[in-house]
């Protein structure tokens, strides 16, 4: 902590993200909805903040927008420090919220504008610049509706293009896709990826949706009670999961957790989780003796529900999710032998549920 | 199948017999004031002696005699002017004082906007009867006695509160989305209230126009106490006070007076119907 005593030097400790957040915290009266945070995001990246409902995800990105007070902490972007007194209209950022929030008194064309004429962009530059946006989202036919004569695709597209129109430094979204229905889904998260990729804008990204997070980030910060569990990429925090809640959160089905002794949980993948004849003559494999209560077909998998008929009874279900090509016989009540690699096994401490290296 | 069938029928039949039933009550009143404001006077009072004379329909030429009245032997003329004039200054200055009031209790008092809201629409729930002295004492210290600047004063006591509940209502609608959006946007607080927030609300500030000058037009009491000369008076108090004289009722120009008055209010309601429900409602449904 800096003491009050030196006057902030020109050359402040400068930010090494382009978005950083240091021990940020937002208190509603007990609650901590977010809970000393140190969030660094680089200029140019894309991150995910992932969590379930309530984590406090989205509680974060308002204050680096500006619409909440943090209880404490600093929030910097581009290198300037913005917690304190910079307005949300001060702060260089767009946002994209999950309602679109698009003005219902305004034409698609004149909601691209709002921010442009609050800059006072004269006439003409205005004009090409809304009208490069709807290009790059093909509203150019739409321009002149209203919200309300808008599909659902359409008016998230409209609010995309309000958010890029007027060059931000920072695009934050907040579970922009999650009003969209399952099809256009997709499409939605393969051109968002492209936009950002091409327009190369610094984003912070919301949402519940593990699929949205592991295919969209560039690095996925898992959030829970107002923490940050773990930030990494998609594959190192799906395959190196730091404590038991990003690895049961992340996945679906989410990892199996079983009691090895009373000081360590073993985890692993249920797709990691295979009849034992599927592995040949392979070294290294830890065998189970599964109990299937259960099978969903799933089409492209077989879900089998059931439990360990080991020494070592887990008390939840553990899920093994065999590939379709896979055929061996699965039937309800019998008991098969499973078997996982052990490279594919992750240790936690069963108090703290933190990581820890594998037993010798 | 056809047991459902007769309950249906006979559903639908209950559900109308009722709508025609409410609609002949509220249509009544009308068609009553138009009648005597139309009927010669014979028309008007042998019913009190001959009891086969039938009162809902014109038994004689309907004549013009009653309207001839109250506009050239009355100052009605002069009392719209009035009631128009304070109507006017009235609507004004509660939109000037409850539309920043209702904003301010639907987004900026947190969880004591509720309440403090509660407490205002109390206020209005205060009787003028109960009013009327202690303002008695206030206009008479103001030297506004007798004159319309009172009624100015002493109208907006009970139209504030009523319009301010109004409108907290319609912002409340307004999403927040929307207000955050436009800061993000790159408008201050200000701004964001005279770009987005008001365009939107606009119906809920047409309801409280209507509705403080349909108060006004309908207020008795205070008009009673603080006017006395009749050049001065407005409608609801000049009417009753110059068409009847002693215990002559002049009905017919007294249902004349009526129906001119209600009749574009009543015009004017209609029109805006739908609008004033989602006002009434904003704060329970959402837009």
């Amino acid at each position: 902590m800096a003491t009050l005593t030196q006057p902030p030097a020109t050359e402040e400790p400068t930010a090494l993200g382009y978005v950083e957040t240091r021990g940020l915290s937002k208190h509603f009266g007990d609650v901590r909805a977010v809970d000393g945070v140190d969030l660094c995001v680089m200029e140019g990246e894309f991150v995910v903040l992932l969590g379930p409902s309530g984590c406090g995800k989205t509680t974060l990105m308002r204050m680096i927008a500006g619409l909440e007070k943090p209880t404490a902490g600093e929030i910097y972007i581009a290198g300037e420090r913005v917690d304190d007194d910079v307005p949300p209209r001060a702060r260089g950022i767009a946002m994209v919220f999950q309602s679109y929030a698009l003005y219902p008194h305004k034409t698609a064309f004149q909601n691209i504008a709002f921010p442009l004429e609050a800059a006072q962009v004269e006439r003409s530059t205005l004009r090409r610049k809304v009208q490069w946006a709807a290009a790059l989202f093909g509203l150019d036919r739409l321009l002149d509706r209203r919200p309300r004569q808008l599909s659902g695709g359409e008016r998230q597209r409209v609010a995309l293009a309000r958010a890029v129109v007027r060059d931000p430094k920072v695009f934050l979204l907040d579970e922009p896709l999650s009003n969209l229905d399952a099809k256009l889904r997709a499409m939605a998260r393969f051109e968002l990826k492209q936009l950002q990729r091409q327009l190369g804008t610094t984003t912070i990204y919301v949402t519940h949706d593990q699929v949205e997070a592991m295919g969209l980030g560039d690095r996925i910060a898992v959030m829970d009670k107002g923490k940050i569990r773990q930030i990494g990429t998609p594959r190192d925090v799906y395959d190196n999961p730091a404590d038991t809640f990003v690895a049961t959160f992340l996945g679906s089905p989410p990892m199996n957790l079983v009691e090895q002794d009373e000081h360590t949980l073993v985890g692993f993948r249920p797709e990691h989780f295979l009849p034992r004849e599927v592995f040949g003559e392979e070294p290294d494999l830890v065998t189970f003796r599964l109990r299937v209560r259960e099978v969903e077909y799933l089409g492209s998998d077989r879900l089998a529900y059931g439990y360990l008929e080991e020494e070592r009874r887990s008390d939840q279900p553990v899920i093994a999710a065999v590939p379709i090509t896979i055929t061996a016989p699965l039937a309800e009540g019998e008991v098969y032998e499973f078997a996982v690699r052990r490279r594919d096994l992750r240790f936690f401490d069963a108090r703290t549920g933190l990581r820890k290296p594998a037993p010798r | 199948m056809s047991g459902r069938a007769a309950v249906r029928v006979a559903k639908r039949a209950a559900l109308y017999t009722a709508a025609v039933a409410f609609t002949v009550f509220a249509v009544f009143p009308f068609y009553w004031m138009f009648l005597t404001a139309f009927k010669q006077n014979r028309d008007l009072y042998v019913g009190a002696t001959n009891l086969q004379h039938v009162p809902w329909i014109f038994n004689d030429p309907p004549t013009l005699d009653h309207v001839r009245l109250l506009f050239f032997n009355t100052p009605y003329l002069v009392w719209v002017k009035n009631t128009a004039l304070v109507g006017a200054a009235v609507v004004a200055i509660t939109l000037v004082v409850a539309v920043p009031a209702g904003y301010s209790l639907a987004r900026l008092a947190g969880r004591w906007g509720e309440r403090l809201g509660i407490g205002i629409f109390l206020t209005y729930l205060v009787p003028p009867t109960l009013l009327f002295i202690p303002f008695a004492r206030v206009i008479s210290v103001l030297g506004l006695q007798n004159q319309l600047g009172a009624l100015v004063l002493v109208y907006p006591t009970f139209t504030i509160p009523f319009c301010t509940w109004l409108m907290m209502g319609f912002f409340r609608a307004v999403p927040r989305d929307l207000e955050e959006q436009a800061m993000i946007d790159g408008y201050s607080r200000l701004a964001v209230i005279g770009k987005v927030v008001l365009p939107l609300a606009v119906p809920g500030m047409l309801t409280v126009v209507i509705f403080a000058f349909t108060l006004v037009l309908q207020e008795f009491v205070y008009a009673l106490t603080f006017i006395s000369q009749v050049e001065r008076m407005t409608l609801s108090l000049g009417v009753p006070v110059a068409l009847v004289r002693g215990d002559v009722f002049y009905w017919g120009s007294l249902m004349a007076a009526c129906l001119i008055t209600s009749l574009p209010i009543a015009v004017l309601y209609s029109s805006f119907i739908d609008r004033f429900i989602a006002g009434l409602t904003a704060g329970a449904v959402k837009g």
